[in-house]
């Protein structure tokens, strides 16, 4: 009777192991979920989110679920490298994130020698140049949206001049030596060029040196809450504007942040929930039935990201192979009709760089307003 | 000069905030001996009583604040009190710091568990509107800043020195022994202190968060800037501190445009360094003798 028992027991027990260990894919989402840019590390996580849902509600990837595992980076290079080897640890097919372009800098290494795919949401210029042939972006690289926000200023907003603010990190930096190269080749003259620190709270002093430089536009290039303070902080000062930026100074939550002063802001947008397309308006009704806000354009990167994965996995490679992937998806494009979770049709370079339509856009009473529809620079 | 003007005020009504949260510390020392390190937490606090009476009670902005102020008054002050420097105060000083720095790890810890580690909107109190006095441009909501808090330091001057529970609680600060002797409630003094370290840090919190947004890592430089305002200024006096708030926010903004932006948050640090060397009991202190 006692062997009987313990051979039931030894029966159920190989039965829900060998069951746990067949039905599950690992995800593991590295990114910051709190820290100064955790509003974008959230809607990066919450797209991830909706995106796994919705998979495993139809079945999951090869009929395998995804079991997605959260690490938080905190917004902290130092932890993003403990918790990228925590996730490594794990076995994941694919890391996602993170967003801060120095903790994607940090962590870069790691992936690569795990040989883990990796889909990043950092927009620092120099990530694509470090040689990782696994790194793959969800948005574009500074390279490619400085151009054509430069193109914006010299042609829509006809500015001689420009006061520049931004964040002096790895994202602001790139962003700004990017600019500057673009503005200088376009003969638009820097006036001022004013360093703030990730997390600033208090920008009086900075708008005060921009106030003083006259300048034709404000070009504002910061993480979400820092560009909703530093809105906030130039509309009490009476700065006038125009204030231009690229796609975090239109966001979804600097918008939410900075209320009316976001108000008459323009610029380039890669990825937008306000985008005329049917499926990326569908996008944002659902996120927004999930999770009880409206995403932004981190939550669409996440949301991407997970539905090219299935795409590549199932349509293209039919078997889970870390490295088969890396390769199959340098040059690969994914349209809305192959896949249609991936919302607009995507194209991935040589080195992981991304290629899709992009936005001019204005914020008209608390709401962003699409101008213009950039095509593909592929097209 | 417009530009030093428009700095001049901007950085008076930051350095009036900080003050608040400075004086608070100062006559928590005085009347109890009591270092709070959790101060920045307590500023970062009843914004998010005012969000949750908004966001779960359906209040318009001013009963919010009224009700936030309520309970952040009965919470930073009575219940800091009676649930932690009350019990912890018998251990000494030494033990009360940590739990007060234990402290403001729960605080932040909790308000990120509960409201999320993002940065919410905050209603301002002034229209974002400027006046153009002698060419200079000031915006209205410094100036709202810096008269609301003019204001509450000048009733806090009048309560302590004007009326009898003022000078009773004046009495507890310079010596609790002969103010017992007198037939002065010692204990319900310091509670008043509490309460009223409470109410300051409830205004503090609802100037400056429609400029920081709300977040739950708020606390963080504003405790430490209102402590060094506070040493710089005179731990065990009023005026030290708001000379102190006001000096250090001031000093800031100049720093940020004449010096190096990137080194700002070196500055105060440099000047407490300073003061600490040559002046220790602070710019307007007394020096006080340790007792034997």
């Amino acid at each position: 009777m006692r062997r009987l028992k313990l051979a039931v027991v030894l029966s159920a027990f190989a039965l829900l192991s060998g069951a746990a260990g067949a039905a599950d894919v690992k995800f593991a989402y590295v990114g910051e979920i709190s820290g100064s840019i955790a509003v974008s590390g959230g809607n990066f996580r919450d797209g991830i989110v909706l995106a796994v849902e919705e998979i495993n509600a139809k079945g999951g990837i090869l009929k395998d679920k995804i079991a997605l595992t959260l690490y938080d980076t905190q917004t902290n290079p130092g932890v993003a490298r403990s918790q990228m080897q925590k996730a490594i640890d794990g076995g994941p097919y694919v890391v996602l994130g993170p967003i801060f372009s120095g903790n994607v800098k940090v962590t870069l290494q790691m992936v690569q020698q795990a040989e883990i795919p990796q889909f990043t949401g950092g927009e620092a210029a120099e990530l694509t140049t470090l040689g990782s042939p696994y790194l793959f972006r969800t948005s574009f690289g500074q390279q490619i949206g400085m151009p054509k926000i430069a193109n914006y200023i010299r042609d829509e907003l006809k500015a001689k001049s420009i006061a520049l603010i931004w964040v002096n990190n790895d994202f602001g930096k790139g962003g700004r030596d990017k600019l500057l190269k673009e503005l200088a080749a376009r003969n638009i003259k820097l006036v001022a060029d004013v360093s703030t620190e990730s997390g600033q709270v208090d920008f009086a002093a900075d708008v005060v040196k921009l106030k003083a430089a006259n300048a034709d536009a404000v070009f504002v290039y910061s993480n979400e809450e820092e560009c909703a303070r530093i809105m906030r902080e130039a509309r009490k000062q009476g700065l006038k504007g125009p204030f231009v930026g690229d796609t975090t100074l239109l966001s979804q939550k600097t918008i939410e942040l900075a209320a009316d002063a976001a108000n008459g802001v323009v610029g380039h947008v890669g990825l937008t929930a306000d985008a005329p397309i049917p499926a990326v308006t569908e996008f944002a009704a659902r996120f927004q039935k999930r999770f009880n806000y409206k995403p932004d354009h981190n939550g669409i990167k996440g949301y991407t990201a997970v539905y090219a994965v299935k795409y590549v996995t199932e349509k293209k490679l039919g078997k889970f192979d870390r490295k088969a992937f890396a390769k199959t998806m340098h040059g690969l494009t994914i349209t809305p009709k192959d896949e249609p979770g991936i919302l607009m049709e995507t194209t991935w370079d040589g080195v992981g760089e991304i290629d899709r339509i992009s936005f001019l856009a204005e914020v008209v009473n608390g709401k962003q307003r699409i101008s213009k529809v950039l095509p593909k620079l592929g097209n | 000069m417009a530009d030093i003007l428009q700095l001049l005020v901007a950085g008076l009504a930051t350095g009036a905030i900080y003050a608040l949260v400075a004086i608070g510390f100062t006559l928590l020392w005085q009347t109890s001996q009591t270092i709070n390190f959790a101060q920045g937490e307590f500023v970062m606090l009843p914004a998010f009583f005012v969000l949750i009476a908004m966001g779960y009670f359906g209040l318009s902005f001013w009963p919010a604040v009224a009700l936030g102020g309520v309970v952040s008054v009965v919470v930073l002050g009575l219940l800091f009190k009676k649930l932690m420097v009350d019990p912890m105060m018998r251990h000494g000083v030494l033990p009360l710091v940590i739990a007060t720095i234990g402290l403001a790890i729960l605080m932040k810890e909790a308000v990120r568990e509960f409201w999320g580690a993002d940065a919410w909107p905050f209603p301002a109190l002034g229209a974002t509107t400027d006046i153009t006095v002698f060419g200079a441009v000031f915006a209205l909501q410094s100036l709202v800043i810096l008269a609301i808090c003019v204001a509450v330091v000048v009733a806090l001057q009048l309560f302590l020195g004007g009326t009898l529970t003022g000078r009773c609680m004046q009495a507890t600060a310079q010596n609790p022994t002969v103010a017992r002797l007198l037939g002065i409630r010692v204990e319900r003094m310091i509670l008043y202190t509490f309460l009223i370290n409470g109410a300051l840090v409830t205004v503090a919190s609802i100037l400056i968060t429609p400029i920081y947004l709300a977040k739950f890592t708020n606390g963080e430089w504003l405790g430490l800037y209102a402590f060094i305002a506070a040493i710089i200024g005179g731990f065990n006096q009023v005026r030290g501190a708001i000379a102190g708030g006001l000096l250090l926010g001031v000093v800031d903004n100049f720093a940020a445009v004449y010096l190096s932006s990137q080194y700002r948050m070196a500055i105060p640090l440099l000047i407490l360094i300073v003061v600490v060397l040559f002046r220790p009991q602070g710019l307007l202190g007394r020096i006080e003798e340790r007792t034997v």
